[in-house]
């Protein structure tokens, strides 16, 4: 009885934190401005379904690819058995499931316990390849402190609660000939072996390990799913999202800004009566602070994993630039997490005299971009970093006429001249006439 | 040459099959104006009938919106759409990728819909369709790199075209390491091509340029104006000037055609 209502308070408390912490995330992402995506419902649906569930874009590096599929299978699958968790710790029943589904029980528990294996093995490999091997992309300059900590402590976790299941079920099957209590699951492969650990040990010392192991997967499940929340593997609930609102169009097309589209019609007198009849918005050109960004350019940035796959293929920072479009993303939540606390707490959140250019990404950065599309291809969830500098870099030329020296000669080229060169636009047909 | 442009096709009521956006580069870069010429006459050589809008042409605004100025873009683009559409222009063929992207992708939306070709996607379909024909190997067992545009490539998935043509021509393509999805960039899109590069340890036409060498080939084959300078620039820096040419498509084609 008592450990039923410790599972009740538990989980009620686990609710609770989840409930507040998406709540605050979704309040984040909807101080993005207003965008519709009720376009190519196919096409996006069609994202979902092979980038997200199917993991297409992993697959560009094999051996990652397989040992993340290994963990998401895992996850997707050892979460079912959460479900019985839950009956057992209301109901203060053990192993509901067991006696009803008999033979078929020891085949389920026995590919959880694959499962579990697999996830291990590949937590492992990850962690040596992110701290022994040192994969570049985990040490560029954005990847120290919490990021770099961040990446261990959740194969970490996924590692100690895989040790938890086993351990379970090792103990579970010692219990079961000598206690009522235990239903019989079969022969459990992997945990099995681990028996000899624990042969020794008498009734209530195995109880206690088991209820031990129990409560250390169930509250740790809990507990993950709180930090999850703050930390870069949100992506395993946000891809999915993030894949359908991702750029539908061709990559090299950029967004298109009708405010502007408005006032350009105008100034040339192109506009009809009812054409100019819908006002659209004010308000800033191009991106300042997050609140210029639309809400999808959010939602990417609390889906990012950080794994830098998009900063390994930019030119720029391949060369030594200061860009790095992870680093977009990053600062870009960085900015979401520290406006929401400051509104969480009735503090000044927007206002609070910073802004997304200026002190977290610096004119240097957005400059140094190609628009190659390098990043946007190399992401396995579809994000965009080119988006943000796009945006950015209106706002610095559009609000703020700061475009770089060379640049604002090359607009006035364009402008006079018709040629982003100092060319006399009636010599454009020359060429026709030159002969080599 | 004789080229005809738009307004004497209107002026006679007639109308082209193709219009050849030509691009600021390819107008007024002596480099580039080289490869106008080789496309233009392939298309004289197989009665392609064309026509370009000569002085009535001007920039497709992309280097004004990537660096952030939307205002001018959509002022060059909406100038642009009106002489297009005045026209009744259908059908662009262009040899700048950048303008391919533009004219294709964003002006749509801006009221220009026009079926927008890469001159390496065209010369690829008169080679199919047999208009376009090579006799004997010209560059039979010449080793040829092709470096692929971002704004043709990843921004428009044209991979396969210019390759197409480079295989038509009998040449040995040689891939470098990083191509077709994951092709390194030049260096010079999104504005770049207008500025000095940020601090950092390399330009990234540099970087670029020794993978291309890497290869051992003799002929980087580009088909973009912006790839063109910066790759013969990363040949100057290396000192390959001598046994290394950056070449586009367009030209091994009049090349082989002996149209120069
Ligand atoms: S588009 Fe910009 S940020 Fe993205 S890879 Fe290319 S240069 Fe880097
Ligand atoms: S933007 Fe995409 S590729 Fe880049 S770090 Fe985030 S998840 Fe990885």
């Amino acid at each position: 009885m008592i450990s039923q209502i410790a599972f009740v308070l538990v989980l009620a408390a686990a609710i609770y934190f989840i409930q507040k912490r998406f709540g605050r995330i979704r309040k984040n992402i909807n101080l993005g401005k207003n965008r519709d995506f009720k376009d190519q419902v196919d096409k996006r649906l069609n994202n979902v379904l092979l980038v997200a569930f199917g993991q297409k874009k992993m697959f560009k590096r094999l051996i990652p690819a397989v040992l993340h599929l290994m963990i998401y299978v895992g996850f997707l699958v050892i979460n079912l058995e959460v479900l019985e968790f839950m009956i057992d710790g209301f109901a203060g029943t053990h192993r509901i499931f067991a006696p009803f589904l008999g033979g078929f029980y020891t085949i389920l528990m026995n590919v959880f316990e694959f499962l579990a294996i697999a996830v291990l093995v590949s937590c492992v490999f990850f962690l040596l390849r992110r701290n022994i091997t040192k994969v570049p992309r985990f040490f560029n300059a954005e990847m120290k402190g919490w990021p770099r900590l961040d990446g261990n402590l959740i194969l970490f976790t996924e590692i100690i609660l895989m040790i938890a299941i086993l351990t379970m079920n090792a103990t579970d099957q010692l219990l079961q000939p000598i206690s009522d209590h235990y239903p019989t699951t079969g022969e459990l492969f992997f945990s099995s072996l681990l028996m000899p650990l624990f042969a020794g040990l008498n009734e209530s010392t195995l109880i206690v390990i088991e209820r031990f192991a129990w409560w250390f997967h169930i509250v740790g499940i809990l507990g993950f799913t709180i930090y999850i929340t703050y930390s870069k593997h949100l992506h395993i609930i946000l891809a999915f999202p993030n894949t359908y609102f991702a750029k539908v169009e061709p990559k090299g097309h950029v967004n298109n800004m009708p405010v502007v589209t408005n006032e350009v019609k105008s100034m040339l007198g192109l506009v009809s009566a009812e054409s100019s009849a819908p006002p659209t918005e004010p308000g800033r050109f191009g991106a300042k602070d997050i609140n210029d960004l639309t809400w999808n350019n959010l939602l990417a940035a609390y889906t990012c994993t950080e794994c830098g796959r998009c900063t390994s293929e930019c030119p720029a920072n391949i060369t030594g630039k200061k860009l790095s479009p992870r680093k977009i993303m990053m600062d870009t939540r960085d900015r979401l997490e520290d406006v929401g606390n400051s509104l969480e707490k009735g503090g000044p959140g927007l206002n609070d005299g910073k802004s997304l250019l200026g002190d977290y990404i610096t004119k240097e950065e957005i400059n140094a971009c190609t628009n190659c599309n390098a990043c946007v291809e190399a992401c396995p969830v579809l994000i965009n970093p080119l988006e943000i500098i796009t945006e950015l870099r209106r706002y610095v030329a559009m609000e703020e006429s700061g475009s770089p020296a060379s640049w604002n000669s090359m607009y006035q080229n364009i402008e006079t001249n018709f040629a982003p060169w100092k060319f006399s636009p009636s010599d454009r047909f020359n060429w026709a006439e030159e002969k080599k | 040459m004789n080229i005809v442009t738009m307004a004497e096709f209107a002026a006679k009521g007639e109308s082209p099959e193709i219009l050849f956006w030509v691009g600021c580069a390819g107008s007024f870069d002596d480099r580039y104006k080289r490869v106008t010429r080789a496309f233009a006459s392939i298309l004289n050589s197989l009665d392609v009938k064309f026509a370009v809008l000569g002085t009535e042409e001007t920039c497709t605004g992309d280097p004004a919106r990537r660096a952030g100025n939307e205002f001018l873009f959509q002022m060059q683009a909406m100038n642009n759409i009106q002489v297009l559409n005045g026209y009744g222009i259908k059908k662009i063929v262009t040899a700048c990728p950048h303008c391919f992207n533009t004219l294709k992708n964003e002006y749509p939306e801006l009221g220009g819909n026009y079926e927008v070709i890469h001159h390496s996607t065209f010369l690829q379909q008169l080679i199919d369709s047999g208009r376009l024909k090579f006799e004997g190997g010209a560059y039979k067992g010449k080793k040829i790199t092709y470096h692929d545009s971002c704004f043709l490539g990843r921004a428009n998935d044209v991979y396969e075209a210019p390759r197409a043509l480079l295989i038509a021509l009998d040449a040995d393509l040689i891939e470098m390491k990083r191509s077709r999805k994951t092709g390194l960039c030049c260096g010079a899109g999104g504005g770049q091509m207008f500025k000095e590069p940020e601090n950092g340890k390399k330009d990234i036409n540099v970087e670029r340029t020794e993978e291309a060498l890497e290869t051992g080939a003799s002929t980087i084959a580009v088909g973009c104006p912006f790839c063109m300078t910066m790759m013969s620039d990363g040949v100057k820096n290396k000192e390959r000037e001598q046994d290394v040419k950056v070449k586009d498509i367009a030209e091994l084609i009049a090349e082989a055609k002996g149209l120069s």
